[in-house]
């Protein structure tokens, strides 16, 4: 049976805008980030990289960068243990620990640029980079693929020998097709023939980059009693444990993962890169070993989400309700499976009521980084065809597409693409919010001669998880309280957790203390990802205060000679249920304690099957040089169902950032693939994500239908803000000078194309 | 004329009002010297190539990308990172606005902003919201959209 | 990043002896922005750099009579914070102003933008269009050349090993002149110029006609293209949409660009039209003051 909570409003912490805890470490350069990290003796380690997409490696001749300058240890594939193929789960995605392996350090064959070969660790980075360069290594180039449909063409070359692909159930070798999953309800053709208007048509997406700021890295020790200690930037240590010592072949119980302050991550840090390599090398060296990864490999070799073709059709009956759809999506995995056509099928038809639908994805395999989650994966790609097809459709038969919306909005029952039907969700108050907006209500007002003004709307969608958190909770003899939970904290999400427990203890947010625990000194607890950590996370720490809570009762029962069953706890004071006049405040009981049974402590943990849909709409101006077709965003709202905003500053920083994320891949950033396969532009000069003279400020609007099965009501917002923009800037873009796109990135040569 | 040699050269720098004198490999940057030669770790690498500012630092207070100056040329020079903006007496403004309005989420970018915040408003007290994005167009953040950081500045300045 | 020494001459001379020693093996240090990013992705292996700033020659700015002396060390922000330069060679500003970000303008400069010879350094064509000429030193003395010849392709120059960029002379604006540069990027800072125009025109005293022009394009070839059919074209003909709008075409015929992750080709010898056409209108607007 699943706890359900009514909603409340009558909050003393949740709602409010303390200062984040880890703040002042933050601006005073203290706080100690992944690279951070020193241990005595320390020695740096950097991979050597192939600089083909495709290719047999024929040798590998390591004897020279062993000779070289202060080089203690050279790894290659031929170092790594082989690991089983096995299936396992990471909160956002799955991995296999035999490829997972093999995509940290190649094999046999290489099967993306950039893929490590060998690792070599030196007295410092500078000797090491030097010594790296020493290394021979000769390639049989083959042909390679970077797109679905090169992949999936009858002569393609392969990547993975021993891939069987499943489509619909059935065994396929020698193909790039790792999966073809189908959801089917109702009778689609049939509708569709009804359909007195339908649209079709088809997107192209090319893959882009979480773009976080601190590159991946590791520290790493392998000690005489073959136990492997870990420090990194990670979004989960205890997932970051599962795969190092999965990858390493060695048990969980001799991994230590001690996540250290990460510098965004977005998904991308769920993965591990550099972890395994570190502790092989600290291994053959017996000395601590870090590394750090150049920018140009973080683009060429990590992160990127799925590039992806998909076709989009829709048909909507005379009065303007939906009757059928059909989506066919292409994702690319990148070098092994796993390329998140799930939650695009969860995602596509989700803000729409839509009785009719099939939904075909393929999971296809090219000679690119494999793809890690970035931010509701998954779920942008199919909003920008959803969502421009939904506005296309709408022009086509002369409807207004926010009514349009309206009248097809998901709500309480609404049986989502993938069959699961929708509890309590907030998509009709999120349209209602928006067309209540201030921006909504105000003209796009004039643009300067030569240019063009345009407005867009879009709504998006993600499902948000929950998962499994663990939080314990020490009282202080002063009244504060040590808040020890397992969730690595991204975006000031350890503030959110002590505000859960200050709220149950009736005390003040700075009275609770939090840390993020490592994986021996906190229990098992999921991944900074799926829009989880407030709701799950935040939901252990409310078990573990309220447990704190029946402890202390059993203290105030034995301070006052009562039964336990008859003291009361209301707003931080204790009171007998009996006799009224009887109290004790939080603060006084906490400096009693010595005589009552010594220190009280708690723990809550919490493994939650659903979590609370987030629905969201953006609308986007934009203004368009006819000229040049350059785009700039001249006003931006984003409204969100958030469920309850426990920290709104953080909620709404949340809803700015996945935003201008969204901005940045609608407008600019892609993987702009050579010829060769390899990535042209892996700098941030040329991957152009928006600076702060590309945006104006970012409005928002918190709306909040508070989820049932959080104690507070939150349900999360972490990654539905990144849905809307690309397709809200489409339409702006249609509205402003008359041409639609379909294919990102929306750049300012592709709208001078299509205007002419 | 100082000597060609591969060896280290012998480096004097004031460093947050601090004098160190340092032997730096010639090849060295200033953000490595900083981090792996003193220890001032505050100072971060995104990108090694001047296109992310998180390691902006200022040097005779010109605000520069660390990672784009040697160690050696700073001999001679002062050179100021995130770790001197706070006094005892407290928290630099830009500091103290950062928090208020929640202007970082995971901070990596934070002290190379704040430096850089610092470089625009040390010279120009009140500046335009066209000025500030402009001053800070050199700093990539990608988790906050800028809009909290712009306000915090906005919210520094006199 | 292979390991080299670090070496801060004071004299011209011993500078040049240096670069002498090493050959191609050894660079000059003026903002570094250019030369650590290619030094740590080794596509420049070398033994020496040889930090200029220490020379004053090199860091010389001066507005005199006969023009604006730049010494190759001065970095971005010392010119376009000068009063006099921004007043007389607004042109100039135009492109040192958009050279990266705060942070890369406070060590990059002209000096070191022409000498890293890239098709797109926004610090050139206005200095082709004020026909500037470059003051180099090296083991057999000094000699100049025009700046529109200084790139010999990309990332190449007439440097010879053992040379070294002393300064970058301006000659001094005519009577009744004006200039502009401007790029297309697709942010609006911290990008490489998909396309870039600069542009210099002297005007009749009636500020009706043109006298002269010079018209320098970026990012349209391996070079920076001194557009001169464009230019010439316009001298002696009557200041008009027409006019301008027919040199904008001669300069998008002068361009001959490449595609790549930055633009096609198409796009931009679009874009050379339509910059040029604006260009010679902001030069003109500059012009009559």
């Amino acid at each position: 049976m699943v706890a359900t909570f009514e909603p409340k409003t009558d909050y003393k912490v949740v709602g409010t805008r303390p200062i984040r805890h880890d703040g002042y470490d933050k601006v005073t350069g203290r706080a100690v980030y992944g690279a951070d990290m020193k241990l005595p003796g320390l020695i740096w380690a950097v991979c050597v990289r192939s600089p083909h997409a495709h290719a047999k490696i024929k040798s590998i001749d390591t004897s020279a960068a062993e000779a070289s300058t202060g080089v203690f240890a050279v790894i290659t594939g031929s170092d790594m243990p082989k690991a089983q193929s096995k299936l396992v789960d990471l909160g956002e995605g799955n991995i296999n620990f035999k490829w997972a392996s093999n995509k940290l350090m190649a094999d046999d064959k290489v099967l993306y640029k950039g893929h490590p070969v060998a690792a070599v660790a030196a007295a410092d980075r500078y000797a090491a980079e030097e010594a790296a360069r020493k290394v021979v290594v000769e390639y049989e180039v083959l042909p390679s693929v970077t797109n679905v449909v090169d992949a999936l063409a009858e002569d393609a070359p392969i990547l993975l020998d021993d891939l069987v692909g499943d489509d619909l159930g059935k065994d396929v070798n020698n193909t790039n097709m790792a999966a073809h999953e189908r959801h089917e309800f109702g009778d689609v053709e049939g509708a569709m023939k009804t359909a007195a208007h339908t649209i079709e048509r088809e997107y192209n997406m090319q893959m882009v980059h979480q773009g976080y700021i601190e590159p991946h890295n590791a520290t790493a020790t392998w000690d005489e009693e073959n136990r492997v200690k870990v420090w990194t930037s990670t979004q989960g240590a205890f997932t970051a444990r599962t795969q190092i010592a999965g990858i390493l072949q060695i048990p969980i119980s001799s991994v230590k993962v001690t996540p250290l302050e990460i510098g965004g991550g977005f998904g991308g840090k769920i993965p591990v890169y550099f972890e395994p390599l570190a502790a092989l090398l600290s291994k053959k060296s017996g000395r601590p070993v870090k590394m750090v990864m150049e920018r140009t490999a973080v683009f060429e070799t990590t992160g990127p989400t799925p590039g992806a073709r998909m076709i989009i059709k829709l048909g909507a009956d005379a009065n303007g309700k939906l009757v059928a759809a059909t989506a066919d999506i292409w994702f690319e995995a990148g070098a092994n499976p796993g390329a998140f056509i799930d939650p695009a099928a969860q995602c596509v038809y989700a803000p729409y009521e839509i009785p009719n639908t099939r939904i075909d994805g393929w999971d296809v395999l090219v000679n690119k980084p494999k793809v890690a989650p970035y931010r509701a994966p998954g779920s942008p790609q199919v909003a920008f065809a959803m969502e421009t097809a939904v506005d296309e459709l709408c022009e086509q038969a002369g409807w207004d597409s926010m009514q349009f919306r309206i009248d097809n909005a998901s709500k309480e029952g609404t049986r989502r693409g993938d069959g699961v039907l929708f509890s309590k969700i907030g998509m009709q108050e999120v349209l209602e919010a928006a067309t209540a907006s201030d921006h909504w209500n105000s003209p796009v007002g004039e643009a300067p001669a030569g240019k063009k003004r345009g407005r867009g709307i879009a709504n998006g969608y993600w499902f948000n998880i929950g998962l499994k958190s663990s939080a314990n909770l020490s009282l202080n003899s002063d009244g504060t309280v040590q808040l020890t939970e397992g969730s690595t904290d991204i975006g000031g999400s350890r503030t959110s957790m002590a505000m859960h427990v200050a709220e149950v203890l009736g005390i003040g947010a700075h009275d609770v203390r939090p840390t993020v625990g490592d994986t021996e000194s906190i229990g098992y607890t999921d991944v900074t990802g799926g829009s989880r950590t407030t709701y799950a996370t935040g939901y252990a720490c409310w078990i573990a205060a309220n447990n704190l809570v029946e402890e202390l009762k059993k203290r105030v029962a034995i301070l006052w000679d009562i039964d336990e069953n008859d003291v009361d706890f209301n707003d931080g004071v204790f009171s007998s249920k009996s006799e009224q006049k009887k109290t004790i405040s939080f603060k006084d009981l906490a400096g009693k304690l010595e005589d009552l049974g010594g220190p009280a402590n708690s723990t809550g943990s919490v493994d939650l099957e659903s979590a609370g849909d987030g629905f969201g709409m953006h609308i986007a101006d934009v203004e368009i040089d006819l000229k040049t077709g350059k785009t700039d965003i001249v006003r931006y709202t984003t409204i969100h169902d958030v469920g309850t905003a426990i920290h709104p500053s953080y909620v709404e920083g949340q809803m700015q950032g996945g935003a201008v994320q969204g901005i940045g891949w609608a407008l600019n950033e892609e993987y702009f693939m050579t010829d060769e396969g390899s990535m042209a532009n892996s700098s941030f000069l040329d991957y152009r994500m928006p600076t702060s003279l590309d945006l104006p400020k970012i409005e928002t609007v918190i709306v909040e239908v508070p989820n049932p099965l959080h104690p507070y009501g939150v349900r999360g917002v972490g990654e539905t803000p990144i849905c809307p923009p690309i397709p809200a800037i489409a339409n702006a873009i249609k509205d402003a000078v008359g041409v639609r796109l379909y294919k990102t990135p929306m750049n300012a040569g592709s709208i001078v194309d299509a205007l002419k | 004329m100082t000597t060609s040699s591969p060896s280290k050269v012998h480096v004097t720098t004031t460093i947050n009002g601090q004098e160190h004198e340092l032997l730096v490999p010639p090849y060295m940057s200033l953000l490595d010297t900083l981090r792996e030669l003193i220890g001032l770790t505050g100072t971060k690498e995104g990108c090694l190539d001047g296109n992310c500012g998180a390691c902006t630092v200022s040097v005779n207070g010109r605000i520069v990308d660390s990672c784009l100056v040697l160690g050696p040329e700073v001999d001679g020079k002062t050179v100021d990172t995130v770790e001197g903006m706070a006094t005892t007496d407290g928290l630099h403004p830009l500091q103290q606005a950062f928090l208020e309005e929640a202007a970082l989420q995971c901070g990596i970018c934070t002290p190379g902003f704040l430096v850089a915040a610092k470089g625009l408003l040390d010279n120009e007290p009140s500046p335009s919201e066209g000025r500030i994005r402009h001053w800070l167009a050199g700093n990539l953040c990608r988790c906050t959209g800028y809009d909290k950081i712009v306000r915090a500045v906005q919210k520094a300045s006199s | 990043m292979h390991p080299f020494a670090y070496v801060a001459p004071s004299t011209v001379e011993e500078a040049v002896a240096v670069l002498d020693e090493h050959g191609d093996r050894a660079r000059p240090l003026a903002g570094g922005t250019d030369l650590l990013v290619k030094a740590r992705a080794n596509v420049w292996e070398l033994d020496a750099v040889v930090d200029v700033k220490n020379i004053p020659e090199l860091m010389n700015l001066e507005v005199g009579k006969n023009g604006l002396s730049i010494g190759a060390g001065v970095p971005c922000y010392q010119v376009y914070e000068n009063d006099q330069v921004a007043d007389e060679y607004p042109g100039i500003i135009d492109g040192t102003s958009i050279i990266g970000g705060i942070q890369i303008q406070s060590r990059a400069g002209l000096g070191g933008n022409l000498c890293n010879a890239a098709p797109s350094g926004d610090g050139i064509p206005a200095l082709i269009a004020h026909s500037a000429v470059a003051r180099i030193a090296g083991p057999n003395g000094t000699r100049e050349v025009a700046v529109e010849e200084f790139c010999t392709g990309p990332s190449r120059t007439v440097i010879e090993p053992g040379e070294l960029l002393v300064s970058i002379e301006v000659p001094k604006p005519a009577a009744n002149s004006g200039a502009a540069y401007t790029r297309f990027i697709p942010r609006n800072e911290m990008d490489i110029a998909v396309a870039g125009v600069g542009v210099y025109v002297v005007l009749d005293n009636s500020g009706n006609n043109f006298e002269s022009a010079r018209i320098a394009l970026a990012s349209v070839g391996p070079i920076p293209i001194l557009a001169n059919e464009a230019g010439d074209s316009l001298s002696g003909k009557p200041v008009n949409d027409e006019t301008i709008a027919a040199a904008a075409k001669l300069a998008r015929n002068a361009a001959s660009p490449i595609t790549d992750m930055r633009g096609t080709i198409e796009q931009r010898k679009h874009l050379i039209e339509v910059l040029t056409d604006r260009m010679i209108k902001q030069a003109v607007e500059r012009a009559k003051g």
